[in-house]
């Protein structure tokens, strides 16, 4: 009943294997579904493929073919560790087959799980197989082709390398300003041209008045004059038009390059948490600033050069084949060796800069590990070593700069020569035509003045290679945040909620990361004005569910509604706007407290800010500040300590008066004495909204409603306090264990009774 | 002298027997430092990732246990060593490498150039694209070919 034809899977198999697979099926069979595995039992690297059909499932290797029918009591699983994922087929309780892949062929191999159970299923009952209409890649979220398992979105950025041709993308950038730079080419055209009619004058110079006074003729002052003129005009129009030209041009690459950096910094921004949870601060930090200014520099400096030096080449090479073609050619044959054997010295330089580079951020490394920890490094006494590693590190630094100097200072000698021996060559034929009297001694002359001047440019043409590289490498990176879909999309037909009640439901919501179910098919309703605690082992999936309410991820499966709406229907800014957000670390922007407290709403009026500091417990201590609500606070609010910037941060989600409350370890970081007086902050901040807590400290949740116990992602218990200490169940246990040792958090009591059953 | 024991049973998969005459099955070893110290200090922990035993030396198990835990080991550990370097597709990362390496011609895929990381001075660890470690264990034993194409990423 398969309507598939199975024409395009066996396209799809690989090569070796194509020949080889149709042989072992019998007449009725035919190919659904193929993994290729690249490991044998010793995790030796050889191919390996394995096929399913309607009736069978068979493993094809170098020494042999396998194959199992499908049955009732057939199941094949998959796990992973260090990078070996393995597949075993079992019967009932026996192990009959074990495979292995490198997680490259992860993917595929959990679809071809997938595939084998539906089709044994299919077997079995002998109801025709019903394929799922779409697969998502579980790391972009992109629907999969249907026969193949690699996710051809996540592949392909993977693989690709840095391309030239990314540099064109920068297009969009320049658009804008495309009759700037269309004027700004002309004005490059007039001013190399400007820049070319000194040597030509030089012709006339010499054969009309130099040449005829030595053979004793006298100067003709009006020529002489009209030709020194033209050497100023000449020279003042390249000045002028140069100085046009470069203003122009630098005016536009630095407007693009702000424009690049303005544009990824917004959309930066706006991307989800889980963007920013797989990527390091620095290096983002690097993309934005020193990324874009890199292309910068590359358009107004490199390219810009390059451009002028190739319109040179050209204008000159036409100028000297209209003089002489002869003595042209002469002059411009040994011009490609000469620039080759230049830029294969630039290449040997360039991997030796780059080495320096990455030397260089190993010192810089050294120095952020050391600086930030210098308290540990006091603390155990350790100067000395951290003294001894940066020496080592600029030992090594030194150590690589002596290589490559050693080339470096070969460099430039080196150009001059190949120029000195190229002039060599036209000066020889050049006398040899001066005597032939094929041409004068001016052209002669005018020949020799020109190819000196783009001698000199080849040394900087060279160099292009490799500020193209990196410029591409930069656009690379800059593109790669520019490219990427936040995977919290906005609503394409959003509803507007002017005031929500703040009933909660969870339906059937479940969250993977990458290929690991973090939250399991869960149903939770909370009921307007209700607080609920929720309380299990870290690793259970408490902060990742709340991290899933305030919307910073989207559920991979069901739906979180608020007052019946699902959120994803909800515009994310607005949504957030009825979100107060507690955190165990409470962050201060650079600025006052007042700005700090009004960060949520920034058009608070003084009295709004006071009244909510008063409520959050605050007021007082901030009066006690030299400033008052204008102290400064730095960026993790130095001075204050962790209970005052907890209480401004609770004063923060009070002043924007949220229907939601969420508290996500807020007093974990702080003794017991200043926790109930955040306590009692808190306590003001829960009246009458929906509150979501999770704490350490099981004491803390006392006033939660209900409390509901998390273990692996699911709900194992849900109840008051009183009820699930009655129930003697997982929160009984937790609680137990925290009495006994009051200080211990949830994650040690486990250990203990573990520690105790094995009798250690 | 521990006097635990560990069998294979039909699904695949160790069972230990403890002093106390309890029973675990699905039990993994682990090594505590793969690389400073491989053959020391392996731990026996359940599925869950809880230690049931800890073995600072192997020769406290019978040989017949110490067997099983060296195969569970090899099936589980790969750190392929590479011997050569065939052809890498660019100097700018990602790069995707050519390699020879002590189980087999493959390639791995080079993501940046810090997942390459310095053992010690002649021994370096690659962290491939999809999580799998190769092991340079000695820079000098590399022909002088692998050598230069790996200078470009050090």
């Amino acid at each position: 009943m398969n309507t598939r034809t199975d024409s395009p899977i066996k396209t799809l198999i690989p090569d070796v294997w194509r020949a080889i697979v149709p042989s072992c099926l019998l007449d009725t069979e035919e190919v659904q579904c193929w993994l290729n595995i690249n490991l044998d039992n010793q995790l030796n690297f050889s191919d390996q493929l394995l096929v399913l059909t309607g009736q069978r499932l068979l493993s094809y290797s170098v020494e042999r073919v396998e194959a199992y029918a499908y049955q009732n009591t057939l199941s094949l699983t998959r796990h992973d560790h260090g990078g070996v994922g393995k597949i075993e087929l079992f019967n009932g309780e026996v192990r009959l087959a074990c495979w292995f892949y490198t997680l490259a062929h992860n993917i595929q191999a959990t679809r071809f799980i997938k595939q084998f159970n539906l089709h044994c299923q299919s077997h079995i009952t002998g109801v025709a197989v019903v394929q799922a209409p779409l697969e998502l890649c579980p790391e972009c979220m992109s629907p999969l082709p249907l026969e193949q398992g690699e996710c051809p979105q996540c592949s392909s950025t993977l693989h690709a390398p840095p391309s030239t041709w990314t540099l064109l993308r920068l297009w969009i950038f320049a658009k804008p300003y495309q009759w700037q730079l269309l004027s700004g080419f002309l004005l490059m055209l007039a001013s190399t041209a400007a820049t070319l009619v000194p040597p030509y004058l030089t012709m006339p110079l010499m054969d009309r008045v130099l040449i005829p006074y030595q053979n004793g003729a006298p100067i003709d002052f009006v020529i002489v004059m009209w030709l020194l003129l033209g050497l100023l005009g000449s020279a003042l129009a390249a000045w002028g038009l140069g100085w046009a030209k470069t203003y122009i041009l630098a005016l536009v690459s630095e407007r693009i390059g702000a424009d690049l950096r303005t544009i990824t910094y917004d959309h930066l921004l706006r991307l989800s948490l889980e963007f920013f949870g797989g990527k390091r601060t620095g290096d983002l930090m690097s993309r934005i600033g020193s990324e874009s200014d890199r292309i910068c520099v590359f358009l107004s400096l490199h390219l810009l050069d390059f451009a002028t030096d190739v319109l040179m080449i050209l204008m000159t090479a036409a100028i000297l084949f209209s003089i002489n073609p002869w003595l042209a050619l002469v002059t411009l044959v040994p011009l490609p060796f000469i620039a080759w054997m230049i830029h294969n010295v630039r290449d040997r330089l360039r991997t030796g800069f780059e080495k320096i580079d990455r030397v260089w951020s190993q010192v810089s490394n050294v120095l952020a590990d050391t600086i930030p920890g210098i308290r540990v490094v006091k603390a155990f006494a350790q100067e000395g070593r951290e003294a001894e590693r940066f020496r080592v590190a600029n030992a090594h630094n030194l150590q690589v700069n002596d290589r490559i100097n050693k080339i470096w200072s070969l460099f430039t000698p080196s150009v001059s020569l190949l120029t000195e021996i190229g002039l060599l060559v036209v000066w020889a034929f050049g006398i040899w035509q001066v005597s032939n009297n094929e041409i004068t001694v001016g052209v002669l002359t005018a020949f020799l003045a020109y190819i000196s001047r783009f001698y000199a440019r080849l040394d900087s043409m060279s160099r292009i290679v490799s500020v193209t590289q990196k410029a591409a490498a930069g656009a690379k990176r800059i593109f790669d945040i520019l490219d990427h879909v936040s995977s919290v999309p906005e609503p394409t037909h959003p509803v507007h909620l002017a005031r929500i009640e703040g009933q909660i439901e969870l339906k059937n919501a479940g969250f993977r990361y990458g290929n690991r179910a973090v939250i399991k098919g869960l149903n939770l309703v909370i009921k307007p004005g209700e607080m609920i605690g929720l309380v299990g082992h870290s690793g259970s999936g408490k902060s990742t569910l709340v991290n899933l309410m305030c919307r910073f991820y989207d559920v991979s499966e069901g739906s979180i509604n608020i007052d019946g709406v699902n959120i994803r229907a909800l515009p994310v800014s607005e949504y957030r706007r009825h979100i107060g957000l507690v955190l165990q670390d409470p962050f201060l922007f650079f600025g006052s407290i007042a700005e700090n407290i009004a960060y949520g709403k920034p058009d608070a009026t003084h009295a709004q800010i006071v009244a909510a500091a008063r409520a959050a417990h605050a007021h007082e201590f901030i009066l006690r500040l030299p400033h008052g609500y204008d102290s400064l606070v730095g960026e993790r609010g130095h001075g204050l300590s962790g209970g005052e910037r907890q209480r401004i941060s609770i004063a923060r989600a009070l002043l924007i008066d949220p229907r939601i409350l969420i508290l996500d370890e807020a007093t974990a970081s702080v003794d017991t004495e200043t926790e109930k007086e955040i306590q009692k902050a808190l306590d003001n901040l829960v009246q009458g909204r929906t509150t979501i807590a999770i704490a350490h400290r099981l004491s803390t949740l006392h006033k939660a409603h209900r409390l509901v116990v998390l273990d692996k992602g699911e709900i194992v218990e849900i109840g008051s306090h009183d009820e699930l200490m009655q129930a003697q169940g997982a929160y009984y246990r937790l609680y137990q264990a925290q009495a006994r040792n009051v200080d211990t958090d949830l994650d040690d009591a486990p250990v203990t009774q573990i520690d105790q059953k094995a009798g250690a | 002298m521990t006097s635990c024991t560990l069998t294979r049973n039909l699904a695949g998969k160790l069972v230990l027997t403890t002093e106390t005459g309890e029973i675990h099955t699905g039990i993994l070893p682990v090594r505590s430092f793969p690389i400073a110290a491989p053959n020391e200090c392996i731990s026996l922990t359940d599925s869950a990732g809880h230690e049931l035993v800890w073995l600072e030396t192997l020769n406290t198990i019978d040989t017949a246990s110490r067997a099983l835990i060296f195969e569970e080991l090899a099936s589980r550990e790969f750190t392929p060593e590479v011997r050569a370097i065939n052809k890498v597709s660019s100097f700018a990362t990602p790069s995707t490498w050519q390699v020879v390496t002590d189980r087999g011609v493959t390639e791995l895929l080079l993501k940046a150039e810090d997942h390459i990381r310095r053992l010690s001075d002649t021994a370096l660890l690659i962290t491939d694209g999809h999580g799998v470690s190769f092991l340079i264990r000695d820079l000098g034993q590399l022909d002088a070919q692998s050598r230069k194409l790996l200078d470009r990423f050090l």
